[in-house]
């Protein structure tokens, strides 16, 4: 620690690159994979019988190890490494023990690959979007924790005193993640508790998981990254207050379904809050309206694209989640693919594309300005946001049409499972897309690392093997 | 907002708010269910799966098959039926009451081809007081009790899922999704070990069109000599490959397919899944439909 706070950047990126190289480097290689999954996945739509012998590729297991890696492999360190810059730069205070952190990070990767592992062997817990058995979930609790505390003592050390929006979501996403995972670890999984009350933790688990975390760790990076990259203030503070506050009295209490066999009042209250989600949603489009209007900013596929996209997904999936909860359409919509369409539309949509944006805004100070190929950049833009739509809109449509069929007793439930076959092989052109472009993701941020460290390695051994000045001279 | 306490006060009022609702309170509502008695018959309700079910149910989570099969099944409501048994000697006290409730129903032909279904009325409070005032013309009245809705008429239940029966499953799978039929009854509408053993290792050839992915690796695959007869559970084979019908297959079975333990655990599981207790919250009393074909089956 300096004696003098440091007020330029550069000695506060020099703090940030290892940790985020760490947590950023994983994230792109765990999203890779879960891709990989999540077409074996949607492939068994075309050939049921396809990797039919292998048990560890069945539906059952692939399905879950692509939600697992894409949640917990890219979302969690993906967010927790921009919540760190954010700390940082915000505070104007250098990342504190950037080295312990970074081992955080690998520990938490470690534990996402017990949870894959486990998963594919079958230990997975039966939860959805809690699939991670417990020595994984024990593993990335303590991988958090380790990453968090050093993340507050960054935020104590600041010194800047005033707090910017996304030094809030960023505060609360890190108070909100261990809660939530601690209880449905402990809960689920240590002392399971009986019945359906099983159920009902593990549906609010997963209602705080996707609706809230994600989407205050997403709308840290929105609030910062968009002003930076259109050169305008935020509009405006009391916005993104509202917004703040709304998203977390709201959202935490979206996770119970219609349909569950809960006491009325729990289902009941959810659909409510679903609704309500509509304030944070509409609030967050219109501060984005607001802060980008008039911008001269060409966007073509860069990090404001990445941004802009991101929120207006936000908004569509709330406006979806909202209508699904009205009991009339939730009646349709109840197990079918529209929920699992709309957790698509947010988690890749919104939060991915977010996180790209933001992503490829930080790397670059990390790693020097040339070292992120633009054309690159945008390329990966036009493969992921077609990607996405394709994917998630398809589930929607299709999981509508599949609810009015449902619903119909006289339609046979065989021509009710035929009928959401061309729906889902549509979004398998989605998933490849997506696929295909979190390979360029990777790809690009393993090379701005790696060519990073050859920079870096090349300077050494340049600087080693020189010729003493004062040596020549003599 | 410029102090940090705000923030951490904001996020830990809102989540400590839902926590207390849907952890603890649920908790404290459903936490300590016990086994009920059923109504009318008193049965305990519900009972542990036995040993080799149980262990199925870990076969089932293990396999990911709540992915697309849920077991929770909905209903819309209830159908309250006055059935009228028995007309009583006084037939004219009788219809004279009927007459009182609709003038239609006060006709000599409402009297035969017993048991007639009369009236729907809107609950068993409604029902009351007409089956009083039946009972004293001396006529005899039932009410029947059913549930409706599109999953009980796909034959999927005879009433909604409660919490009562998953009391005894952990984990709990009532699934989200609907790629395959709600298997809250599977056990009820497709008690057969067989055709299930049959269904996971192919199940095209059982529900013709389903999307279900076969599951081979659950089943070994031998070879049988002449004479020899099929083990317990097997599924014979003829030499190419399909299922051995003895109707219309002549001569022994080449091969057969041995069902492993997971696939014996797993299908006694969910030859398990039965709720259809008739339980004081959810109360039913209409005839069991006899039971369809097969899992995929249209409703009739």
């Amino acid at each position: 620690m300096t004696a003098i706070p440091p007020t330029s950047p550069l000695p506060i990126d020099n703090s940030c690159r290892l940790p985020l190289f760490t947590l950023f480097g994983g994230a792109a290689v765990w999203l890779a994979l879960s891709s990989g999954f999540g077409l074996i996945a949607t492939l068994k739509f075309h050939a049921p019988a396809m990797f039919a012998n292998c048990a560890s590729l069945s539906y059952g297991r692939a399905f879950p190890a692509w939600s697992h890696l894409l949640v917990y492999g890219f979302c969690l360190p993906a967010g927790l490494g921009v919540g760190l810059w954010l700390l940082a730069r915000l505070g104007r205070v250098e990342l504190a023990q950037p080295w312990l952190i970074a081992v955080g990070a690998k520990l938490w990767h470690l534990g996402v690959l017990v949870g894959l592992i486990g998963i594919l062997a079958g230990q997975s817990t039966g939860f959805e979007w809690f699939e991670l058995p417990r020595a994984a979930a024990v593993i990335l609790f303590l991988a958090f924790l380790l990453i968090t505390m050093w993340g507050f003592v960054t935020y104590t050390r600041r010194t800047q005193a005033s707090l910017y929006p996304s030094q809030w979501f960023v505060l609360a996403a890190l108070l909100w993640f261990p809660w939530i995972f601690s209880t449905a670890t402990l809960l689920l999984q240590i002392f399971p508790v009986r019945g359906l009350v099983q159920a009902s933790v593990a549906w609010w688990f997963s209602g705080n998981l996707i609706n809230v975390w994600l989407t205050l760790a997403g709308l840290a990076s929105t609030f910062y990254v968009l002003p930076k990259l259109t050169g305008r203030p935020l509009q405006s503070h009391y916005l993104a207050l509202f917004a703040f506050w709304t998203l977390m009295l709201f959202g935490t209490w979206t996770g119970i379904p219609a349909h569950a066999a809960l006491p009325a009042w729990m289902p009941t209250l959810s659909g409510a809050a679903r609704v309500l989600m509509l304030i944070p949603a509409l609030t967050v489009g219109a501060s984005v309206i607001l802060t980008c209007r008039g911008v001269k900013t060409p966007c073509a596929g860069g990090p404001l694209c990445y941004t802009k996209f991101g929120a207006a997904c936000l908004v569509l999936a709330s406006v979806l989640l909202a209508i699904s909860a009205c009991p009339q359409v939730s009646r349709i919509t109840d197990y079918t693919w529209f929920d699992h369409g709309q957790n698509t539309l947010r988690i890749y949509g919104f939060f991915a594309m977010t996180m790209f944006g933001a992503i490829y805004h930080i790397v670059p100070h990390l790693v020097g300005p040339d070292r992120v190929c633009p054309r690159w950049m945008r390329i990966n833009f036009w493969f992921v946001m077609p990607g996405t739509l394709l994917l998630a809109l398809p589930l929607v449509l299709g999981g509508v049409a599949q609810g009015l069929k449902l619903v119909d007793a006289s339609v046979p439930f065989v021509a009710v499972a035929k009928s959401t076959l061309m729906a889902l092989r549509i979004s398998t052109l989605g998933e490849t897309m997506l696929a295909l472009g979190n390979l360029i993701f990777l790809f690009n941020i393993v090379g701005a690392i790696v060519s990073y460290y050859c920079s870096v390695g090349k300077a050494a051994y340049t600087e080693a093997t020189a010729l003493e000045p004062a040596r020549v001279k003599a | 907002m410029k102090s940090s306490a705000l923030v951490f006060l904001a996020a830990f009022i809102a989540l400590s708010a839902s926590w207390g609702g849907f952890v603890l309170a649920p908790q404290l509502q459903l936490g300590r269910a016990a086994q009920v008695k059923t109504v009318p018959a008193q049965d305990n309700y519900p009972v542990a799966r036995p040993g080799l079910a149980a262990q199925g149910a870990e076969v089932y989570r293990s396999l990911g098959c709540v992915y697309c099969h849920s077991q929770s099944v909905g209903q819309d409501g209830v159908n309250c039926e006055i059935v009228l048994t028995d007309a009583g000697t006084n037939g004219a006290a009788t219809l004279a009451v009927l007459g009182k409730l609709n003038a239609a129903l006060a006709r000599a032909d409402t009297l035969t081809g017993l048991p007639k279904v009369l009236m729907s009325v809107a609950d068993m409070n409604a029902a009351d007081p007409i089956l009083k005032a039946l009972g004293s013309a001396g006529a005899k009245a039932q009410v029947v009790v059913s549930a409706l809705g599109p999953d009980i008429a796909r034959g999927w239940g005879r009433r909604r899922s409660v919490a009562q029966d998953y009391l005894y499953d952990s984990p709990v799978q009532p699934g989200t999704r609907r790629v395959g039929p709600d298997l809250a009854n599977v056990g009820v509408r497709q008690p057969d070990v067989n055709w299930q053993f049959r269904h996971l290792y192919a199940p095209t050839s059982l529900v013709p069109g389903s999307t279900m992915p076969p599951y081979p690796f659950l089943f070994a695959e031998r070879k049988l000599k002449p004479g020899q007869p099929p083990s317990p559970n097997a599924i014979p084979l003829t030499a190419a490959g399909v299922f051995f019908d003895v109707s219309k297959d002549t001569g022994p079975a080449d091969r057969e397919l041995v069902p492993t333990d997971e696939a014996r655990s797993l299908v006694a599981y969910l030859v398990s899944l039965r709720a259809e207790a008739t339980l004081f919250e959810s109360p039913f009393t209409a005839p069991a439909a006899p039971p369809p074909p097969a899992t995929n089956a249209p409703a009739k």
